[in-house]
């Protein structure tokens, strides 16, 4: 409800008495000269702080390359046990960038995922699904053992006992020149359904799929 | 502004004042101080000098010569110990960072290695850093615990427990971020582990850890991007909130314990008649 006791401002300068106002002014010379400076320097801060707030942020979306990595004729590896293969993970960085993965021949006895060209050697990750730990293969009990906090997977990777939330992750396998091949990380659920490479405690059963969302940065299965 | 209380000074050190007749010596006859070596009067007037010019004696006079509550004992001195545990570690850190080395290839253990066995002295200030961390850390809660336990964050200081929460928070991401420095096994398995407890976040977690890594795995830069975070930008933010602490707690005074009972004012008790 208006106030009809209120007197509406004109928008004119001139109108309201403002010193130094002339003829159609509408914006004082100080507000203009406020406004100014005030946008300067928004404008001067962000030229520093959005490229380093674009240069700190920006790893989370640059998609990390991968290279197949050669690791020995399929005759080395058998479908009762894993053998241990020495993978790098980031390349350039030495002992740091380097990790383990457990990998045998696909025993269709055992292993009821369906069969494609990438998972006919099983590599797995040795990677805790708790935390991050290194998992270890102990043949004696078939069983994968983190030291971390007592967390105990299957001979396929699924886990059996302890915190991990999800089986352990896989790579990617093919044969090429007769050799076996170990392309990119992925994390699969329960049910050795495939999802692109997780962080270790990150659910991905029901909600936890979505919860935990895909990666910018995750290194995807080159196209070829 | 109201007249500041004048320093406490011995009576050695106060003016004594003038015979008649006498001048100090000093040829202004103000007889302010009563100090008439020509030594004294060269510092007297440095300080007078920096005074005039930015009036810091009435500063360091409202910051340091307050009135406090009775009842006052020594577990009002926990903060003082964090802030004098941090400046411990502020530094020996800069005096380690010139030996460190945030080379994820192996230079950084070397270098720890080097400060540890060759350095002179090094063994020790790496230990004072190393265990000045838990000292800082544990004199943080017992601080927070005095002033829970006192009541001390009540009104008008809800400001002063707020900042206080917000710098037990990064002496927190100080502790996370120092952990990976020494770059030996634990330090690295230590790492992997926090980073992927901050993924477990649902919908940012995988970002957060990513943003952590600089990466979606543990790569060359997430050393020197922990160093970086370690040694430039949360001792920027500790030392800006320290201040307005410490601004707060000198504006606002400090709480009396909650044992001793408030005394009326006698002159407001008289009923007029």
């Amino acid at each position: 409800m208006a106030d009809r006791h209120k007197q509406t401002k004109s928008k004119y300068t001139l109108d309201r008495k403002v010193p130094g106002a002339f003829e159609g002014e509408t914006v004082t010379r100080r507000r203009l000269m406020g406004l100014g400076v005030n946008g300067a320097g928004i404008v001067a801060a962000s030229a520093f702080l959005l490229p380093a707030l674009g240069f700190a942020i920006g790893p989370i979306f640059s998609r990390e390359p991968f290279d197949w990595q050669p690791i020995g004729p399929p005759a080395d590896f058998t479908q009762d046990t894993y053998k241990t293969e020495t993978v790098t993970i980031v390349p350039g960085l030495g002992e740091v960038g380097k990790s383990t993965a457990y990998v045998r021949a696909r025993n269709p006895a055992i292993d009821t995922e369906p069969a494609d060209q990438y998972n006919q050697f099983i590599a797995l990750s040795s990677r805790c699904m708790h935390l991050g730990c290194p998992v270890r293969f102990t043949a004696a009990a078939a069983r994968f053992i983190c030291p971390c906090h007592g967390g105990v997977y299957n001979f396929r990777g699924i886990p059996v006992g302890g915190p991990p939330v999800r089986p352990l992750d896989r790579f990617y396998t093919r044969v090429n020149n007769g050799l076996v091949e170990l392309g990119p990380r992925y994390s699969v659920n329960s049910e050795l359904r495939r999802f692109s490479a997780r962080d270790p405690g990150q659910p991905l059963d029901g909600i936890g799929q979505y919860l935990y969302p895909a990666r910018f940065s995750t290194s995807v299965l080159p196209k070829n | 502004m109201p007249k500041l209380p004048a320093p406490p000074l011995p009576k050695s050190l106060k003016p004594k004042p003038k015979r008649p007749g006498e001048g100090n010596g000093n040829g202004n006859g103000d007889g302010a101080v009563g100090l008439s070596h020509p030594v004294a009067e060269a510092g007297v007037s440095a300080v007078d000098w920096i005074d005039e010019r930015t009036s810091l004696s009435g500063g360091i006079r409202w910051m340091l010569f307050r009135k406090v509550p009775r009842g006052v004992n020594w577990f009002y001195t926990l903060g003082s110990a964090t802030m004098f545990a941090f400046l411990s570690q502020a530094v020996t850190g800069v005096f380690l960072a010139m030996y460190y080395r945030p080379d994820a290839t192996g230079g950084a253990y070397e270098s720890m290695r080097y400060i540890t066995d060759q350095a002179f002295l090094g063994q020790f200030v790496r230990g004072m850093h190393k265990w000045g961390s838990s000292v800082m850390v544990i004199l943080i809660f017992l601080h927070m615990a005095r002033t829970f336990f006192f009541g001390a964050y009540k009104y008008p200081r809800e400001m002063t427990w707020i900042i206080g929460v917000v710098l037990l928070i990064l002496t927190m991401a100080m502790s996370f971020t120092g952990y990976l420095l020494p770059f030996d096994q634990r330090a690295y398995w230590a790492t992997i582990v926090g980073v992927n407890i901050n993924g477990t976040g649902p919908f940012i977690g995988p970002y957060l850890s990513d943003f952590l890594r600089a990466g979606p795995e543990f790569g060359a830069t997430t050393l020197s991007r922990f160093y970086a975070i370690h040694m430039l930008l949360l001792p920027g933010l500790i030392i800006a909130l320290i201040g307005a602490h410490l601004w707060l707690i000198t504006k606002l005074g400090i709480s009396a314990p909650p044992w001793l009972k408030g005394e009326p004012d006698p002159e407001l008790e008289q009923t007029e008649v």
